[in-house]
């Protein structure tokens, strides 16, 4: 008995039971569209980490930040920490091969200090301003759409030029003009605590890959439509399904001036003494290899001991620790979803076997048939083997099919999840599962339907 | 040599502690294009007797060789492939598959011996026409009347060509000038030269055949052999008298 014959008989048993078979496939069909949905939900989320993790400077960089509570053999020498300091970044750039671009960072918020942004009455809600050297673009990832960085030159001069994010441009100057054009504020001028700072460079607005595709599509949209049409309400439906992802976000509401800039115009705490000695909020470097990140930062440290007069004072902050815990993560949403998913299929595995035992029941007469006339037990083994996977790949199909509107459903219903992204390969994992399922769930009734003795059942009423 | 040859058959069942002798010692030869029957009371071993030599069912001891195969050892692969190429069974409940059409119903054991289906549908299209039953080809069992079921029966037995075409009372359940017709149509393939050996209780059904054979107690009980004893049989058939 060939393969497609078998599996002709096995769609014509469904479908002689069709609502006995629908109510036995509902259960593989949770099964299949959950496990698939859930593995998109996790790939989405894990994408999103990943993608952020790669905007943060990815495993590479290392932030070294000052720290006041000392090891307990120091307490006594809380008085001289100093902080990280200019001093600190020139001798790991002598000192300390394994890294390089070791740029200094002093960073002010608006909503924990007094800075204030603003524009022709307009300010920004939440700003995060950095004071920095033209190389920290490299280490935070950053990317010039329209303009240039400051130079070394104007921070040596400490020159009132910025770089802006696109989210302070929304809040100073709005996004699009009235012709739907995007605005870009190069050569403008914008007050950081009432003193102005040329805008010489914007960053390019930094989103996830799906909410930029989805502000394409919106755009594209509102394009075709008449040319009178008020952009700011797209504002407001983008910023909606933007998701709140801290790095992007707080990327995007970056304002950078040169250090210098900051330490002699706008910072109140700047006294006296040599600017050597401004404490910095960090200091970031990125290392030449990741695998060699143990002795690199072993060599920051002996650098920063030094400078330090031995003093513990500060901390490293690695990606590393970023990376583990999104594994970790991940991991735990898969290991539970994939339990979620098992046992609905269990269930509808279970239910399978049920229905195939009792259809193997009502058949026994068929199966004696069919022994009589030269059917092997084989063959009939192969039979009902082959209607439980039927059935349950059937079951699987519909589940992968519905799975993409599960899956909308969801999303639409929480939209500031993660946005879920459907794959091939859990695709395929939830199919094969099916087929396992079907397999398993057919052993028992395939076997006892092969084990009857063709006289019995033909007897059988 | 005979197309089947049984030497000293015995079965015995055992049933709660109490062991029971269908079969006590049969030895039967029978040659090809033969039409015999066999008759007996039920309980007498008749039906025992037909599963063994029709690869149902494996006899406890003795020897049968169907065609050339000692088949009272056969593992249950080759006896099904023997029930398959060899044997063409029709049954007193027709035992048609009632999902399946009546082509589909013949097709069925060609499945088996794997025909294309191109192959399949033309063997069994013309076993239909052998029985007059091509024009429902396309109906179910449920649409056929007793006698158009057991003719499609009929048509599945044939299909594969088999060597011996058992049937076991294949007129019971039907009324009897349907039942005549069955057994004519099974003399007019014993004409045709096949082998065909009828199991029945009834004597006057078993009158159609020259051989008849007579099962008692799991024994041969009394034979009646045209070629041993010279009778004529009786053909004339359905007179009942």
């Amino acid at each position: 008995m060939n393969l497609l014959t078998t599996i002709l008989s096995g769609f014509r048993e469904i479908r002689a039971h069709w609502f006995r078979s629908a109510l036995t496939m509902f259960g593989v069909i949770c099964g299949v569209a959950s496990l698939v949905t859930m593995a998109a939900f996790v790939k989405g989320k894990e994408n999103l980490l990943r993608e952020s993790l790669a905007q943060s400077g990815g495993l590479e960089r290392i932030t070294v930040e000052s720290e006041d509570d000392l090891p307990d053999y120091q307490k006594h020498l809380e008085d001289e920490i100093r902080g990280i300091t200019l001093k600190d970044v020139y001798a790991l750039r002598n000192n300390a091969p394994l890294v390089y671009n070791v740029t200094p960072i002093i960073e002010k918020r608006s909503f924990r200090s007094d800075l204030r942004v603003t524009r022709k009455g307009k300010s920004t809600r939440y700003t995060l301003l950095q004071g920095t050297w033209p190389e920290s673009l490299d280490i935070m990832e950053h990317e010039i759409e329209h303009g240039r960085m400051f130079s070394d030159i104007e921070d040596h001069l400490a020159k009132n030029v910025c770089v802006i994010g696109t989210e302070v441009r929304n809040s100073l100057f709005g996004e699009y003009d009235e012709y739907g054009e995007t605005i870009v504020p190069i050569d403008e001028t914008i007050f950081i605590n009432y003193k102005p700072f040329k805008i010489v460079g914007m960053l390019k607005e930094y989103m996830t890959e799906e909410d930029r595709k989805k502000k394409e599509e919106a755009k594209k949209n509102k394009e075709n439509k008449e040319r009178g049409f008020d952009w700011r309400s797209m504002r407001y439906k983008d910023s909606n399904s933007r998701r709140s992802m801290i790095v992007y976000s707080s990327k995007n509401s970056s304002i950078l001036i040169p250090l210098n800039t900051l330490v002699s115009k706008l910072d109140s705490s700047f006294e006296s003494g040599s600017k050597m000695d401004r404490s910095l909020s960090e200091l970031t470097m990125k290392i030449f290899d990741v695998s060699l990140l143990e002795k690199s930062l072993q060599q920051v440290r002996n650098v920063l001991l030094r400078t330090h007069n031995g003093l513990e004072d500060f901390e490293f902050e690695t990606q590393e620790s970023f990376a583990d815990d999104i594994t970790q993560a991940i991991y735990n949403e898969r290991t539970s979803g994939m339990f979620i998913a098992g046992i609905c299929l269990l269930v509808g595995g279970i239910g399978i076997i049920n229905i195939m035992l009792s259809s193997i029941s009502e058949r026994v007469r068929e199966i004696g048939i069919r022994k009589s006339i030269g059917a092997t037990n084989l063959d009939v083994f192969a039979q009902i083997l082959t209607e439980s996977v039927v059935l349950a790949v059937s079951g699987g199909i519909i589940g992968l099919i519905s799975s993409p509107f599960l899956i909308d459903g969801l999303a639409s219903y929480a939209p500031d999840t993660t946005p879920p992204i459907l794959t091939v390969e859990s695709m395929v994992i939830g199919f094969s599962f099916s087929a396992i399922t079907g397999s398993l769930a057919g052993l028992i009734p395939a076997i006892k339907a092969a084990k009857l003795d063709p006289i019995e059942a033909l007897r059988y009423d | 040599m005979p197309l089947l040859e049984l030497r000293d058959i015995h079965k015995t069942y055992h049933l709660g502690g109490e062991t029971i002798r269908a079969l006590d010692g049969v030895s039967l030869d029978i040659d090809s294009g033969e039409f015999i029957s066999i008759i007996g009371p039920s309980g007498s071993g008749k039906s025992t007797l037909m599963h063994i030599i029709g690869c149902l069912d494996s006899p406890t001891s003795g020897t049968i060789n169907l065609d050339g195969v000692m088949i009272h050892n056969a593992s249950a692969r080759q006896l099904a492939s023997i029930r398959n190429k060899k044997i063409g069974f029709v049954f007193q409940f027709f035992n048609l598959l009632p999902k399946l059409t009546v082509r589909q119903n013949v097709e069925l054991p060609m499945i088996y011996s794997g025909f294309s289906s191109k192959e399949r549908r033309e063997r069994a299209m013309n076993a239909l026409e052998s029985v007059d039953m091509e024009d429902r080809s396309k109906h179910r069992p449920s649409q056929l009347s007793g006698g158009q079921q057991q003719r499609t029966a009929i048509a599945r037995a044939l299909v594969n060509n088999p060597k011996i075409i058992f049937a076991d009372e294949p007129t019971g359940n039907l009324d009897s000038n349907t039942g005549e017709r069955i057994l004519q149509m099974f003399d007019k393939l014993h004409t045709e030269g096949k082998t065909v050996m009828l199991v029945t209780h009834d004597p006057d059904i078993a009158a159609v055949t020259p051989r008849r054979i007579e099962i008692r107690d799991g024994k041969i009980a009394n034979e009646i052999d045209p070629k041993l004893s010279g009778q004529t049989p009786r053909f004339n058939i359905g007179t009942n008298n």
